[in-house]
This record gives structure tokens, C-alpha cells and sequence, in this order.
């Protein structure tokens, strides 16, 4: 039953997902500007049962360093168990978590990129990864439709 | 029969599902929709451009036939950031197009494929003097990417590389003639006309753009799938001092380390993370600002980072394979730094371990 539940929501996701993917990249275009995007970012993952573990300020360090930027900071994520099952059984994939999302403004528009993590199935030699890639994958799409 | 009624209900869920998937396949093609879930996230949502160039712009719209519009679709261009499409029907690129239309009033140019023949010598010599200022000595256009608002940048729209297959493909003698007459108000691309070049001088620069085909440069993108998307490296040291080393090796290449954490740090209640993997974080800012005006969605990279992992004593240290990477963002000038960094991060690591 489980399953089959499942595959409706496969299927409709399929269906209704506004972020474009080209192969290796899913790239999502919000209206709102960078700080309401942020908190509607970080509140999804929140929702989705991951851990925001830290915010990198890009352009702080940039502009600390004397060059111009707007906005433009990278979201680090994960769920612990899954992190610590993945580098545990897959340990090729550790330079690949947590996962991250990247965030810039775009004037008064906001643009998020994140990896298609399905790509990385390469490296995963259990079909347990591979689910959990897809599902990762799954879940940045979800995450994305929530940042309107 | 609570177990029956669930049961039923999910099948019903399950076919209007594939009934809204079937739809979806069959009913004409929905140009917006497929522009908001296709375009949107680059060209922005209202076609004034983001990391895409900008499409609404009247003067653009007005100077290109539908068949330059569905050819780019189609084919993109390869090594500057605009991907093919494809798996799209040629019903669902109409559309596409038609959705386009909408941004901006005024007369569609008719797919007029008037061959142009002009002198490519003095076309050359021409082209030197009025168009690589922006297009570039060999017609491989502007650095960077579409009018991205993120950073600051010399020119409002970024000039096409009119030297790329996919352009050549897509555009027509006659639609390069007008563009060079009319310019584009709202750009930095005058009419030449109205500059004091005559008709001749144009046909002359026409086919001289046209030569280009025979010279249009290959990507490397082909080669950079075929590598792993990691490196790892066996440590002789233990894991503290691998780090230690690790730490030298970038700062002796010009990093900065920013960071140093246990890969579970945040992620696990403070004093549990496992210390097994230690990350260590570096960054030089000069570079890191020449790689985002390249292409600014290059975050995925960020910030540079080695990772040393120890498992029953052996120590090894990981990091992303940036020529992997780069083949996922079709830009050939972000294939030349990642080519860079593939030297750096290996140069560390290789020292590192030593």
C-alpha cells in the first residue's frame, strides 16, 4: 500500500515540479526577494525532516575582501542517520555531504541551484543509496516548490 | 473494509494521476507553462534575463524569425550555458515561442533565408574595427553569462558569441544582416547603418560571421564526464596530521582556510560528532569572485574543501572532482578555471599526504 502511495506521489510530483533540471543541475527561480526566499528555504528544509547545518556567507567574505556581490550565500543540510548510514557504507560519496543548496539574489528575484544527486548514483554500490539519492533528489524538487 | 475503502481510493488516486500525466502528453501544448518550468529559472519569469540573456526585449523580439527562436531551443549552445532541449516536441518548442511572442508587441520578421555573399576578407578586416570590441577577436562573444544581476559587470547584456555552432545554426544571413543594420535598442549593439557603414560593408561582415562555422571551437564536455566525480588519495599519516598538512598545502597555494569541522558538525548535538572525518575548508576570494562572474551558479563548488576520512587506521583524503563538475553547466570558460582547480586541489592533496 505504502508503495502505491508512492507511486501517485511520483507521479503527480512529475507532474508539477516548476524547477528546470538539466541533467546534473536543478536551478529554481523565486519571486521573493533574497530574505523571504531564505526564510521560506530553511523553513522547507525544516519541514522535510532535515537539519540546516550551516549557512556559508559568500558574499561576506567577498566583500570583506574588497569585491562587490549581492546576496549569494550555500545552505549545508542533512539528516543525521542518513548522513552518518551513507559515509559509513558509501564513504566515496563523503565529499558530496551534507548536501547544499546554493542561494543568490537576482535584483528582486532570488535564483537557487542545487545538484541533481541522482548523477551521483555512479559511486553508490548499494540500491539502498540509490533510493536514498533519488529520494534526496525528490526532496530538493519539493523543497524548491515551496520557495514560490 | 477500512483496509478495501484505501485501497480503492488510492487506485482512483493512482489513475487520475496518470489521466493528469496523460493530459499532459497529449492536450496542446501550454507555451507558458512550459516556459515558466523550462526557461524561467535563468531568463527570468517575465523574460528580462537573469543568468539567461534577456528575451523580452522588443528590439530583440522584432528582429528574429520563429526559426531562430525554436533552432536555440532546440539545439542551445553549446559551451555558453544555454542547454538543448531534445526530448521537447517540436509542437511543445511552438509554443515555447509563441509564449515568448507574448512578452512584446510588434511585427514577427518572416524566416527569410537569404544567402549573403560578401567578401570575408574585407568582412575580416571590418568585423576587427566594429564588432570585437564586444564579440571578441574570433567571434566568442562576451566573458560571463546572460545580465546576471548578482554581480557588477561592464556591459548591461551580455554579448553573444556569434562564433558558437548552435548561434550559426540557428540564424539565418538575412536575420544577421538586419540585426547589423537595425541594431538592438535597449543593448549595447548599434545599427551600423546609422554608424556610416554601407550595405556592402554589412554583407561583408555577414559572411565573414559565416566563415566562423568552419572554425567553430569543440567542447571539452565530452572528456569531462568520462572522470570520476571524486579524488581520493591514501594519507602515509594519521588522520591529525594529514590535516596539519593539508592545512599547509592550501595555505601554501595562496588559501585561505576558512574552516576546519567534523563532517557531522550541526548536524549532531555538540560533543557527539563523530571525528573520524574532519573537513578542512579553504578559500581564495580573488579567484572565488573571477569564477562567479564567470558563472554565478558556480556554488555548488563552494567553499573549497578537502575532506580526510580514517577507517581502521587507513587514512585517505576525498574531495570533488571539479572537472566533473564543470561538465554540468555547458560553459566552456568555467571548464578552463575547473581544469585550474583539478590542478590545485590535486597539487594540495598530493602534498598533503606526503
Amino acid at each position: 500500500m505504502r508503495n502505491l502511495f508512492a507511486v501517485i506521489l511520483l507521479v503527480i510530483v512529475s507532474n508539477v515540479s516548476l524547477a528546470s533540471e538539466s541533467e546534473g543541475l536543478i536551478i529554481h527561480r523565486s519571486t521573493q526577494t533574497f530574505p523571504e526566499a531564505m526564510l521560506a528555504l530553511q523553513t522547507s528544509i525544516g519541514e522535510h525532516g532535515y537539519t540546516v547545518s550551516r549557512v556559508q556567507r559568500v558574499d561576506i567574505g567577498l566583500t570583506k575582501s574588497g569585491y562587490k556581490t549581492d546576496k549569494y550565500r550555500i545552505v549545508f543540510f542533512g539528516k543525521s542517520n542518513e548522513i552518518r548510514a551513507v559515509k559509513q557504507s558509501q564513504p566515496q560519496l563523503i565529499p558530496y555531504l551534507p548536501l547544499k543548496i546554493v542561494i543568490f539574489s537576482e535584483n528582486n528575484e532570488t535564483l537557487l541551484v542545487a545538484s541533481n544527486m541522482t548523477q551521483f548514483a555512479v559511486l553508490a554500490k548499494q540500491d539502498g543509496t540509490k533510493i536514498l539519492l533519488e529520494r534526496w533528489n525528490n526532496d530538493i524538487h519539493s523543497i524548491f516548490s515551496d520557495v514560490k | 473494509m477500512h483496509q478495501q475503502y484505501i485501497r480503492a481510493a488510492s487506485i482512483a488516486g493512482l489513475m487520475f494521476a496518470l489521466m493528469v500525466s496523460a493530459l499532459n502528453v497529449q492536450a496542446a501544448p501550454n507555451g507558458r507553462s512550459l516556459y515558466e518550468n523550462n526557461c524561467s529559472s535563468c531568463h527570468g519569469i517575465d523574460g528580462k534575463g537573469g543568468v539567461g540573456v534577456p528575451l523580452s526585449l522588443p528590439s530583440f523580439l522584432n528582429s528574429v524569425p520563429d526559426s531562430y527562436l525554436e533552432k536555440t531551443i532546440r539545439y542551445g549552445r553549446p559551451g555558453r550555458v544555454m542547454p538543448p532541449y531534445p526530448t521537447l516536441s517540436d509542437a511543445q518548442i511552438k509554443s515555447i515561442v509563441g509564449h515568448l511572442r507574448s512578452f512584446a508587441d510588434g511585427e514577427v520578421p518572416a524566416s527569410l533565408d537569404v544567402l549573403v555573399r560578401g567578401d570575408i576578407k574585407r568582412g575580416k578586416k571590418l568585423y576587427g574595427q566594429n564588432c570585437s570590441s564586444c564579440h571578441g577577436v574570433n567571434g566568442e562573444g562576451g566573458k560571463g553569462t546572460g545580465v546576471t544581476f548578482s554581480r557588477p559587470r561592464d556591459l548591461p547584456v551580455i554579448a553573444p558569441a556569434i562564433n558558437n555552432s548552435g548561434f550559426l545554426l540557428a540564424a539565418t544571413d538575412s536575420m544577421i544582416k538586419r540585426t547589423l543594420i537595425n541594431g538592438r535598442e535597449g543593448t549595447p549593439m548599434i545599427s551600423f547603418i546609422k554608424a556610416g557603414l554601407k550595405e556592402k560593408d554589412i554583407d561583408d561582415i555577414v559572411s565573414y560571421v559565416r566563415s566562423f562555422e568552419k572554425a567553430t571551437p569543440k567542447t571539452n564536455r565530452v572528456v569531462s564526464r568520462s572522470e570520476s566525480p571524486v579524488l581520493i588519495y591514501d594519507s602515509q599519516s594519521d588522520l591529525k596530521t594529514t590535516v596539519a598538512n593539508l592545512k599547509n598545502a592550501a595555505a601554501a597555494e595562496n588559501f585561505r582556510i576558512i574552516r576546519v569541522q567534523d563532517l557531522e558538525n550541526g548536524l549532531v548535538k555538540k560533543g557527539t560528532e563523530s571525528n573520524r572525518e574532519v573537513i578542512v575548508y579553504f578559500c581564495n576570494f580573488e579567484t572565488l569572485n573571477k569564477v562567479l562572474a564567470v558563472d554565478p551558479r558556480v556554488g555548488l563548488f563552494l567553499p573549497c574543501r578537502a575532506t580526510v576520512v580514517e577507517r581502521e587506521g587507513k587514512v585517505q583524503v576525498m574531495s570533488i572532482n571539479p572537472r566533473y563538475l564543470s561538465a554540468m553547466y555547458n560553459n566552456d570558460e568555467l571548464d578552463k578555471f575547473c581544469d585550474e582547480m583539478y590542478e590545485i586541489y590535486t597539487n594540495i592533496i598530493e602534498e598533503a599526504i606526503l
